[in-house]
């Protein structure tokens, strides 16, 4: 059941996808970008990954189609139709998809038991995470307290992100213009 | 959108359930799904839906520029404040344990604090990045 579910879904997405390369409205672009999101997130959450579907529905669906709207304003809502041949990078991502899904065969299969990721610190996370860390939610646990240090980084990265876009778009005051 | 009657009345009984279930994200991390990142990203989208409906200049007012920049500047301190607080307590870099007396609590303090940083710093970048997209194309003023 769980597998026909997502199944489905991924159909759909790569429908969505079909859609989004066919289309020449920008808008409709950001709409099915959106769709694409709220079904990745559909996904993740039949595959019990609640944490991650609530990001990819906040960040993918929420946030990024409302930057992407912003963007559009600023620019025209038509894509301009590309004057070369459009062959060879449809041939080039082909071969890298291919290539791609070549590499998933060396992967162990789905949630194997006995796949590395498994057998290396996930046991000890699971079985002493609640009695060492006191937090129920052992996503959480992982998160803050055994990776804190990677999790400080990510926090680094999106501070640093926001650090990027105020030094490339802020004005500045009694310059020429600003821009 | 400030002339569409219905999206301003949606708007004012949605927001604050969105602000509401923002914080639930942020303080119930720990038990259910979610957490400082979630928490932020919807905190902001709250403030990006008034915003949609009423106005840049309006969301400015409830969450101005120099407190949002002040935001996600203060998560990263707060994260990298908690880490500190472990060396100076005698532990190590971001070492939880000896945050408390006990140190099944003290990881559970370490890990809200950090939760909150993580969660001022996202949603101040989020709101900031739309700030500064939103009023590119505004005229200057």
């Amino acid at each position: 059941m769980e597998s026909t579910i997502i199944n489905v879904l991924l159909v759909l997405m790569a429908a969505a996808v079909v859609a989004l390369e066919r289309l020449r409205n920008l808008f409709a672009v950001v709409v099915l970008f959106t769709i694409y999101s709220f079904l990745m997130a559909t996904v993740l959450v039949a595959l019990d990954a609640v944490d991650v579907a609530m990001t990819e529905a906040s960040v993918g669906a929420g946030i990024s189609t409302v930057l992407l709207l912003a963007a559009l304003s600023l620019c025209g809502s038509e894509e301009a139709k590309s004057r070369r041949g459009t062959w060879l990078p449809l041939a080039l991502a082909c071969a890298c998809g291919l290539l791609l899904v070549y590499g998933t065969f060396g992967l162990p299969a789905f949630s194997d038991p006995q796949a590395p990721i498994h057998t290396h610190v996930a046991r000890h996370y699971l079985e002493r995470g609640l009695a060492e860390t006191g937090v129920p939610n052992i996503v959480t646990a992982v998160l803050a307290s055994y990776r804190g240090y990677d999790t400080l980084g990510e926090t680094v990265v999106i501070f640093t992100a926001g650090a990027g876009v105020i030094a490339l778009l802020r004005r500045r005051r009694g310059g020429e213009g600003g821009r | 959108m400030k002339s569409f009657l219905i999206l301003r009345v949606v708007a004012k009984l949605l927001i604050p359930f969105v602000l509401l279930f923002a914080l639930y994200v942020q303080f119930h991390g720990e038990y259910g799904p979610g957490g400082g990142f979630q928490a932020g990203v919807i905190l902001a989208a709250g403030v990006i839906f008034y915003a949609l409906i009423y106005g840049l200049a309006d969301a400015r007012r409830i969450a101005p520029e120099w407190f949002v920049e002040l935001l996600l500047a203060a998560g990263v301190l707060v994260y990298a404040g908690v880490g500190l607080a472990g060396i100076l307590l005698g532990g190590n870099f971001l070492d939880y344990f000896v945050l408390a007396s006990d140190p099944v609590s003290g990881q559970v303090r370490g890990i809200i604090l950090v939760e909150a940083g993580v969660g001022m710093t996202v949603c101040g970048v989020m709101l900031k990045i739309f700030y500064m997209f939103a009023a590119r194309g505004m005229p200057q003023r």
